[in-house]
């Protein structure tokens, strides 16, 4: 490990951050509205001993409780006859001062202990962080009242005392930021070039931190500045004769039925002060926070936005349970398109099993999910094509409609069964909204049937598995769920998108027998999502390969896995251990799938392809048909043997 | 179940020796010496060693320590000096008209803090959603105290529907009809920042988890929309949302101490500053205890809740 390996995950955040966050601050409207007032205030306050204002402390018994715009007195003036506004000013510096002092002694001790506690972890941690967590047992403002009795009233000791009740906020998000930090591999090649700890710490982790200190910072001074004005408030924090905006406040309420703009000014202003930095902390915390980025929170409505420019005309076909032709489904992201699906025909027989297979990124999922409108919107929207499902476009269907379609016609089987089933109801509840649904039938007939379609799917002991938690069950007893969750109604189509990829291998081939079971006794149609094509190979009767959004092949099982004619097919099957043959070497197809707000002119796969000519790399391919429902996107097919016989380097 | 609660209070147990050491640190920090500070500057000599003896301030810290926590345990707190009588009893009969104000208070912010978060959440970027977000922004930016008076002002003052202080009338109150009137303007007050807070973090968690898998799942079977937000995305929401209710609590029992002294509710926030300022420290000391247990009592109560609501926990 050099020191430039080392270097590379700070630098990067330095110079590929900081330009663009302002600018990105500024095209937040409410955050630079909050920029400018903040930025007034504090330079107001700044310049308060360069302004032509009445000393703040003269009093004026003569000219006492003056009105708002009286003679010499813009503000009017308060009960001992002193100038509110040059007050205001004045008294807006010592709240300032204090708020971001406070802010910057509980950033710094707290950020310290959450680094040390973090970094050091073990007992050192266990003991840190259960301080921590004892000042957090305390009602915030209370612990703050008690080390201001013990140490007295007085704006210092105020200031002090809203520090250490803010520490524990800068303790636990620093805390948290560092342990994972404290375990990537820069930290790991730091200690192993023989830095100190100190110097990790200081050098290597701080830097990475210092965005989570800021944000935290920003949401915390506001706060901040409202509790110092409470005390102060209160009378526990500036005595006279100085005076901050909480005092001032508290000084006017004595009199606030006869003259409330004295109470009624100090308190706009404090109001003013603390939204502007909310304003600007929310701001800075969308900026800096990457979750938040690129509307990344924005909430998916229940379907997919269609908005095709023209409807294709397609005859129903009689045999086709599923009629999918020149799909479009595009992402938009801020100004970026993201084209995942340019254009895919899919057809899914009656019974049948057709594999879509494809590496991660190849667009396959999308194809899927775009068929009942399960593509999340925004970003997603669906831009051509039609899917026939038994002769009808769904995509022309409303979406009520879809609804009533969705899990009676068509049912899906996802990925990740623990990410997919609700964590908060049983497994029972979960089926019998299923039933329920689409079936007019009493909550008790829907508990049998639920327990049946634990029995079809092969779960033991139904009944009590009825009753419990996803968490309480593995991974393949999860999945077997789900598929009988897509059991629940009388369904025609099955979308099933890598639902075995999360389980085991032993696993894996329980759950796919069991569903080529049901498929057989039910005659029920499967879309099988899938980038493996061993299991392709025990499951589908027939196989669409997608690339770059596109299906660059399609045929029947055996023809495909034996003699392959697109490049990119004869790749991935190659990457397919076969038992018996250990001499065959397992390659990884070199390079990376295209980005699909990018894609190249020509064949998508031409850059990895190691046939590509250079008219690969132009105009638009078809599918040429080979005969036999074999169809195929590339100029130059491959015969089918090589593969067979292990040639899979490049 | 039940094992749960039983691991879950005995791991309070150890929160509520922490809260007595960080009292006593704090108590112990006072400068200078308290047998002084009780009796006044002109005390003799011989007085302050007195009291210091019967204070059992001439042994170490750590005997010290066991000998507070003793008579605590007992339920004694020592006598306030300013009220003569015993600050248990001061503690416990303000401790009750607090709870009357932030019991109220904490029941409006929730309601209008989980409203205000879902209407954000399903309509987001509508104009409720920004309009409530604006609104949420302006309550959480404001001094709550300020805002009192501002109520009092009005309400109180101007149009006269609300009186503006105490808790009962004092000629011919004391039924309920009388107490909800006069707790009207202060609960409002102090349910403000916190129904912020719980609106924002509802808007958030709701919009985080409508984009889980289990939503695509539910939405996949068909099921109702309005069910899929209503039921299956807030109850997941809730998850987050609970325990910040119980944060939330601890600002508003915080929050009284202004809301108190405002609108002269005679709860120990009114009582603790009062205290604070003629430095009758051991009526400071039992005030903060007592409510700090409290707090730490009712967080044990909403783990109970939390777990109710999500079997992972149990």
């Amino acid at each position: 490990m050099s020191e430039t390996t080392i270097e590379t995950p700070t630098k990067k955040k330095k110079s590929g951050g900081r330009p663009s966050t302002l600018r990105l601050l500024l095209n937040n409207t409410l955050a630079t509205a909050g920029l400018v007032v903040l930025a007034f205030v504090f330079v107001v306050a700044l310049a308060a001993p360069l302004l032509p204002l009445v000393n703040p402390d003269v009093t004026e018994p003569a000219n006492r409780l003056q009105p708002l715009f009286a003679d010499g007195h813009l503000l009017g003036t308060d009960a001992l006859g002193r100038d509110i506004l040059s007050r205001l000013i004045w008294g807006t510096r010592v709240s300032l001062a204090v708020g971001v002092s406070a802010t910057l002694i509980a950033a710094f001790i707290g950020s310290l202990i959450g680094l040390v506690a973090g970094y050091a972890g073990g007992r050192t941690d266990n003991l840190l962080m259960r301080g921590i967590d004892m000042i957090m047992a305390f009602p915030y403002i209370l612990l703050a009242l008690a080390i201001v009795a013990a140490l007295g009233p007085g704006l210092l000791n105020a200031l002090y005392a809203i520090a250490v009740v803010n520490i524990p906020f800068f303790a636990r998000n620093i805390r948290g930021i560092t342990v994972g930090l404290s375990r990537r591999e820069f930290v790991d090649a730091a200690r192993l070039s023989g830095k100190s700890n100190a110097s990790i710490l200081f050098g290597e982790i701080l830097p990475n931190v210092l965005p989570v200190i800021i944000i935290t910072m920003s949401t915390t001074i506001g706060w901040m500045i409202l509790e110092t004005a409470g005390l102060s408030f209160l009378g526990l924090g500036a005595q006279p004769p100085q005076a901050d905006l909480g005092s001032m406040l508290g000084d006017g309420r004595k009199i606030l039925f006869t003259a409330p703009h004295v109470s009624i000014i100090p308190g706009v202003m404090i109001f003013i002060l603390v939204m502007s930095i909310n304003l600007l902390g929310d701001g800075v915390r969308d900026v800096l926070d990457p979750r938040l980025k690129s509307g990344a929170l924005a909430r998916p409505v229940m379907r997919t936005a269609v908005m095709r420019d023209q409807v294709p005309d397609i005859a129903p076909q009689e045999d086709a349970t599923l009629d999918m032709q020149g799909l479009k489904t595009e992402f938009h992201v801020g100004s970026d398109v993201y084209k995942a699906v340019g254009g895919v025909d899919l057809k899914v027989r009656q019974g049948e099993c057709l594999g879509l297979v494809g590496e991660s990124g190849s667009g396959k999922s999308v194809t899927a999910m775009s068929i009942m409108g399960l593509v999340p919107t925004p970003p997603g929207r669906i831009v051509g094509g039609a899917a026939l499902l038994e002769g009808e476009d769904l995509f022309s269907k409303s979406d009520e409609e879809i609804r009533l379609l969705r899990g009676l016609a068509v049912s899906h089987v996802f990925q990740d069964p623990l990410s997919t089933l609700h964590p908060l109801f049983t497994i029972g509840d979960q089926l019998v909204e299923a039933i329920r649904a689409h079936q007019v039938i009493s909550h008790k007939d829907a508990m049998a049937r639920a327990e049946e379609l634990l029995k079809t799917v092969r779960i033991p002991n139904p009944a009590e598995r009825l009753k419990v938690y996803p968490h309480e069950l593995s991974g393949g007893m999860r999945q077997r769920v789900c598929i009988a969750m897509a059991l629940a109604n009388d369904v025609k189509l099955i979308i099933a998108d890598e639902p075995t990829t999360a389980l085991d291998v032993t696993v894996q081939a329980q759950v796919l027998s069991l569903l080529n079971k049901l498929r057989q006794e039910r005659n029920v149609g499967i879309l099988f999502i899938t980038h493996d094509f061993g299991v392709v190979s025990t499951m589908c009767d027939r196989i669409a390969v997608m690339y770059g959004g596109k299906i660059v092949e399609t045929g029947t099982t055996e023809e495909i896995l034996s003699s392959p004619a697109h490049p990119y097919t004869e790749k991935l099957i190659a990457c397919v251990p076969v038992l018996g043959e250990p001499d065959r070497r397992l390659d990884a197809i070199e390079g990376r799938p295209p980005v699909v707000n990018a894609l190249p002119d020509g064949c998508a796969f031409a850059e990895r392809c190691p046939y590509a000519k250079d008219d690969c790399r132009k105009g638009d391919l078809a599918l040429t048909d080979l005969g036999e429902g074999r169809t195929v996107r590339c100029l130059y097919p491959v015969s089918g043997d090589k593969a067979k016989q292990g040639e899979c380097d490049v | 179940m039940g094992a749960y609660v039983a691991k879950r209070l005995l791991a309070a147990i150890p929160v509520l020796f922490g809260l007595s050491i960080i009292v006593f640190v704090i108590m112990a920090l006072i400068p200078g010496d308290p047998a002084l500070a009780i009796l006044g500057s002109f005390a003799t000599p011989e007085n302050v060693a007195k009291l210091n003896q019967d204070l059992g301030l001439d042994k170490p810290m750590v005997q010290q320590y066991f000998i507070w926590l003793g008579n605590m345990l007992q339920g004694d707190f020592g006598r306030s000096y300013t009220l003569n009588r015993p600050v248990i009893d001061e503690v416990l009969e303000r401790f009750s008209a607090t709870l009357i104000l932030a019991g109220p208070a904490l029941v409006l912010c929730s309601i209008f803090g989980l409203l205000a978060g879902v209407i954000s959440a399903v309509k987001q970027y509508s104009w409720a959603d920004k309009g409530l977000t604006f609104t949420v922004l302006i309550g959480i930016s404001m001094p709550s105290f300020w805002l009192g008076l501002l109520l009092i002002f009005s309400f109180a003052v101007k149009w006269r529907l609300f009186p503006p202080s105490g808790m009962y009338a004092i000629y011919g109150g004391g039924d309920l009809p009388d107490l909800i009137h006069h707790l009207t303007l202060p609960a409002i007050t102090l349910a403000v920042v916190a129904t912020g807070v719980i609106a924002r973090l509802t808007r958030t968690s709701m919009l985080e988890v409508l984009r889980q898998d289990y939503i695509r799942t539910a939405r996949a079977k068909g099921i109702k929309e309005r069910r899929v937000i209503y039921v299956h995305a807030f109850k997941a929401a809730m998850v987050s949302v609970i325990p910040v209710i119980g944060i939330q609590a601890g600002f508003v029992l915080g929050g009284a101490v202004y809301i108190e002294t405002v609108f002269q509710w005679p709860g120990i926030g009114s009582m603790l500053v009062k205290a604070i300022s003629t430095r009758d420290l051991l009526l400071v000391q039992g005030g903060v205890l007592v409510v700090a247990a409290a707090y730490v009592l009712f967080n044990l109560l909403v783990d109970v809740i939390q777990s109710i609501l999500d079997p992972r926990l149990r």
